[in-house]
This record gives C-alpha cells, structure tokens and sequence, in this order.
C-alpha cells in the first residue's frame, strides 16, 4: 500500500535516533582531538630522513646524490651538495647535503622519492599535525626539521624497518667481508711481492759474492 | 486561578502595561509595534535553536553526535554561523541584476513575516484578527515564489534558474491541495479567521479535545495540508529546486554571505508559519490537548505543537530521499488533488449528515477506499517501450 515504506523509513531512522543515545557500538566516529587511534602501519603522508645514532647531522644517511630532486614530480625537494666528504655508515667518506628542503606544500606524497633512493636515506612519515600559520615558511621543512631517527622509523613503519635494517645490515657485512678480503689479498700481495722482493735482493746481494 | 490566567496572558498584560505608558491617541500604534517586535524576535529565536538542533538530530539518526565544539554540546553553533555569514564577503555576480539580486532575500523574508499576522500563538495573541485571515495568509504565502524566482532569475546563472523554475512549478502544483486541504476546516467552522477556526476547536469530550484531525475528513485534510506544506517550504522530500548533487544549491546558487543566511532563515520562517498553520487549523490552536492540562499557558502549547512539527519535519528530512521531477508532478495532481476535492465532498456529508456512528462509518470508508485505490494507480508501474522517433528513424 502507499506509504507502507515510508513508515518502515521512519520506523528504522527513529531506531537509529534512540539507539544512539543507548548504544556505544553505534557511535562509531572517533572524537579526534581528545580521542585518537594509532594510524595503520601503511599510513604515509610526506618524506622525512633518517639518521642512524644519536646525532642528526653526524648519522644522516643521505649522501646528497640529488637522485630524489631530480625524480620529484612536483619538484618539492631542493638539495645543496657539500663541499667535503664525512664517513658513512660503513665508514666509506660520502658527501652531504648542507641543505635539504622539502617544501610539503608542494609534496603529493607519492613516496618516488623513496623508491628511488639507493641509501636508504628517505622514507614516509606518518605525522599529520602539521597545521601552521605561515603557509610559506612554515611548510617549507628544512634539514633539521626533516631528520629523524631510525629508531622513529621504526617505531611508525615496523615491518618495513625490519627489512630495511636487513638490507643494511647485509650489504654492511658484505662490504666488510670484501674490504676484509681486500685487505688479505692486499696483504697477500704485499707478502707476495715482499716474498718475490726479498730473493730479489737477496740474489743482488749474492751477486757480489759470486 | 487567577496565577494561571495571569501567566496565560502574561505577554497581553505586558503589551497593555508598556502601551498604556504612551499617550491615548500614540497606544494602538505602540501595541502593533510592540506585537511585531516580539514576532520578530521570537521566530528567528527559535530558527537559530531548530539549525542546530536539526544538525543534532540529524546526526543522531545517521548515528553520529553532529556539531559539538562550539559552547556546551554545540548550543552555541547559531552564534558562530551568525558571525561567519555577517563576516563573509558579499558576492554579486558580474552580469547579475543587481537590484533584483538585492531584493529577492529580502521580499522573501518580508512575505513570510507578514503570514505571522494572523497566527493566533496564544488566547488573544493575534497581531491581526482579520475576517479573512486564512485567506490573507495563502495570499502572502503564495507571494515567496515570486521572490525564489526574482532569485533565480536575477542571479543569470542555470544551476539558479533551473531551481528556480523547479521552485515555481512545484509550488505552484502543490498550492492547490494546499488550498483544497485547508477549505474543509472553513467548510465546517463557517469562518476565515483563524481565531474563530481556533475557538471552534476549543471544546471536550470527556478529556479529549474537539480538534478537527480527530475527524475522518480532518485526519485526511491534516495529512493532505502537512504533506503539500512540505513540498511549498521546499523541505525534504520534496527539495528539488535546492537538490546539492543536481544543481549547487538551486536558486541561491550565486548568494553568499547574509543574503545566504536571509534565504535561509525565510526558508524556516516559512516552515514555522505553515507548521504554525497546520497547527491552527487541524490541532487546535493553543489549545490544551486534554480538558485537565488547561492550566498551561495557551501560548506555551502553541510552541509546544509546532517544535512537536518541527521535530516531525526533521525525521522526515532524515528518513526520505529526494523525489524525481516526474513523481512529484504525479503525486501533485494525481493523488493529492483528487484526494483534496473527495475530502471535500466528505466534509459536507460530515456537515448535513448530522450526530451520529454513520457518518463516521461513511467518510472513513470513503476516505480509506479512495486512499487505497489511488495508491494503487500511482504506483503501478508504467510500462515504457522502446522510444520512438518521429524525424530520426
């Protein structure tokens, strides 16, 4: 009959309407500023960059390479290249950025610049307060603002920190293993040519005596 | 006793007091400004309080809290609108006709203020008690579409004149049933003025009152009245002319700012006055709903009933979705017409078949088979073959 669904209609959204003063399963929206749930571990949001140990100029990861400026599609990111080199993690001397600017403005948060980094140096935060009343300045991160530790990263991202700690790890060992290798085989070598060296004196040496 | 004669016209005595400072020649005129100034302030009193209790209650149906930041459970919502909508920059369009742009908010909210006058809120409380106040107010009722269309038209944008067309077409297809609705309380009264539409509803049976939708013909013409009432406010169900996901915000699309903020107040007001109406002419006025609750000052039921309508209103926005051009036509002047003119004709049977269990029998069989066979035409399904083209094919 006519009218039939209508009242069905009023009969659930009146349910609807008691029910939320009775029922907490039914309020399901999170009251953000005093309530808030812990993001999912595949949130993202904008790059930040990690340094390893206790200082953030010291342990910064970044090389200053400008793969990540250059693969920006926005072009958010500005980098200045040092003029010196510090020791890396595996002690090797890399250059450093003396600036690095992500204006997250601009960011669209497509995390390329993480894919393409070959150090491991950037990776996606998860922090999302970042309302500011300067929007130039204050949306333009600089490199102390931009660093942060790995044990922050891992801390927001687990997993992915896991397997990145993993790799590093790894290719720490490998370089080790090789610079090991290298140094016994330059040791070899230098016994070697010692070795060939040393009859090589000793025959001039005869030489005199024949 | 004479405590609660004293409360029930407590405002009639206050008008009369601050009248009686002013010279004898000066005090008619002062009670008339008086009585609109207390119109004027207490409505939009109560549209501030309905926008944010409609928020709330329409969140409270889709199971949220809805606004609760500003003041103490977000009573103080009205107050922030007011100051953003005051602020906010008033935006003229480029090719818009500016002066009509200008005063279409206006006209409206003047038009639907004037319906006020003759809206008895209390025992002796009408600003106007005209011999043809029902007809007065359909009058200035009608008048608010010419300034939805000033609006849609002046604005030279589609989106408004779409709504604004939408608008005028709606109201006036369902101003009909409107009328038609309203006639059979005229019919039985023998009277135009609400105030004696009011006094004829004032009697007991036992405990229960002598309102008119307590009748067959007057449960129908309440039904018939409520619903047309919807589609003339442009309330929900029948919002097309303002439909967001069709046309912005229909036909003011292009205001901003507080000509925004008057149509929307015009828009509640208009609500209030025909709920207000509705109440008037079927749920007895200020009347008391039981013959031992009399005490209650006659003004405090009148905005008792028309929050009860107004919470009605709000339910209904939050349970039916928007309908489609073509079934509000149908509807229009396929059910509610026919329905009106029938209920018509019920009412004087009603009038000259005299006391009795008969009449009841007679106009609740006829107003229950027409209810059921027109619904049965109206939803069946219209079987629609491929189309045909006269030039194309």
């Amino acid at each position: 009959m006519l009218g039939e669904g209508m009242l069905k209609g009023l009969a659930e959204t009146a349910k609807n309407f008691a029910g939320s003063f009775v029922s907490k399963e039914r309020m399901t929206t999170v009251e953000y500023p005093e309530e808030r749930i812990a993001p999912i571990e595949n949130t993202r949001d904008f790059p930040f960059l990690i340094y390893d140990g206790s200082d953030p100029m010291a342990g910064l990861r970044c090389v200053a390479c400008q793969i990540c400026e250059k693969e920006c599609p926005p072009k958010c990111i500005y980098i200045t290249k040092s003029a010196d080199k510090k020791p890396d993690y595996v002690g090797k001397p890399q250059f450093y950025p003396t600036r690095f600017d992500i204006d997250i403005s601009v960011c669209m948060s497509c995390q390329i610049c993480v894919e393409v980094c070959p150090f491991e140096a950037i990776k996606m935060d998860a922090e999302f307060e970042l309302s500011t009343t300067d929007r130039f300045g204050g949306l333009l991160l600089d490199r102390d603002q931009l660093s942060k530790s790995n044990e922050y990263y891992k801390t927001i991202h687990p997993t992915e920190a896991a397997e990145v700690d993993e790799r590093l790890a790894e290719e720490k060992a490998k370089t080790e293993a090789k610079a090991k290798a290298a140094a016994v085989a330059a040791a070899a070598k230098a016994a070697a040519a010692a070795a060939a060296l040393a009859p090589a004196r000793e025959v001039p040496a005869k030489e005199p005596g024949a | 006793m004479s405590f609660f004669s004293d409360l029930d016209q407590v405002f009639v005595l206050l008008q009369h007091w601050i009248a009686g400072l002013f010279p004898v020649w000066l005090q008619p005129v002062v009670a008339t400004i008086l009585g609109v100034i207390a119109i004027v302030a207490a409505f939009p009193g109560i549209f501030a309080v309905t926008t944010v209790l409609e928020r709330k209650g329409l969140g409270r149906i889709q199971n949220r809290l809805g606004p609760n930041r500003v003041g103490p459970l977000g009573i103080l919502q009205p107050v922030a609108d007011g100051i953003k909508s005051l602020t906010k920059e008033d935006i003229v369009p480029l090719s818009a006709d500016a002066v009509v742009h200008f005063l279409a908010p206006v006209v409206l909210v003047v038009a639907v203020f004037l319906g006020f006058a003759v809206l008895p809120i209390g025992r002796n409380m009408v600003l106007a008690d005209l011999d043809g106040g029902l007809l007065f107010f359909f009058a200035i009722g009608a008048s608010t579409e010419l300034s939805i269309f000033m609006a849609g038209w002046s604005s030279r944008n589609k989106y408004s004149l779409l709504g604004a067309m939408r608008a005028v077409a709606q109201m006036i297809s369902y101003e009909v049933p409107l009328l038609l609705s309203s006639v059979v309380v005229v019919m039985i009264t023998g009277s135009l003025s609400t105030v004696k539409i009011v006094e004829a509803q004032g009697g007991f049976t036992g405990v229960l009152p002598h309102w008119y939708v307590f009748t067959p013909w007057g449960f129908a013409g309440f039904a018939l009245f409520t619903v047309a009432a919807l589609a003339e406010t442009n309330r929900s169900p029948f919002d097309l002319p303002e439909g967001e996901s069709e046309l912005v915000a229909g036909y003011f699309t292009e205001y901003s700012g507080f000509k925004f903020a008057l149509f929307f107040l015009g828009e509640y007001l208009g609500m209030f006055s025909i709920a207000g109406f509705a109440i008037t002419l079927f749920l007895g006025g200020w009347g008391a709903p039981f013959s031992f609750l009399g005490f209650v000052p006659s003004w405090a039921w009148f905005f008792l009933k028309l929050l009860g309508a107004i919470a009605f209103f709000i339910w209904l926005r939050g349970t039916l979705p928007r309908l489609r051009q073509d079934q509000l036509m149908n509807f229009a002047w396929k059910f509610m017409l026919p329905m009106a003119l029938l209920n018509l004709l019920v009412a004087g049977a009603w009038r000259f078949m005299g006391e009795g269990w008969l009449r009841w029998v007679i106009a609740i069989v006829i107003l229950i088979g027409a209810y059921v066979l027109l619904g049965r035409t109206l939803m069946r399904k219209q079987k629609l073959g491929a189309r045909s083209y006269r030039y194309a094919d």
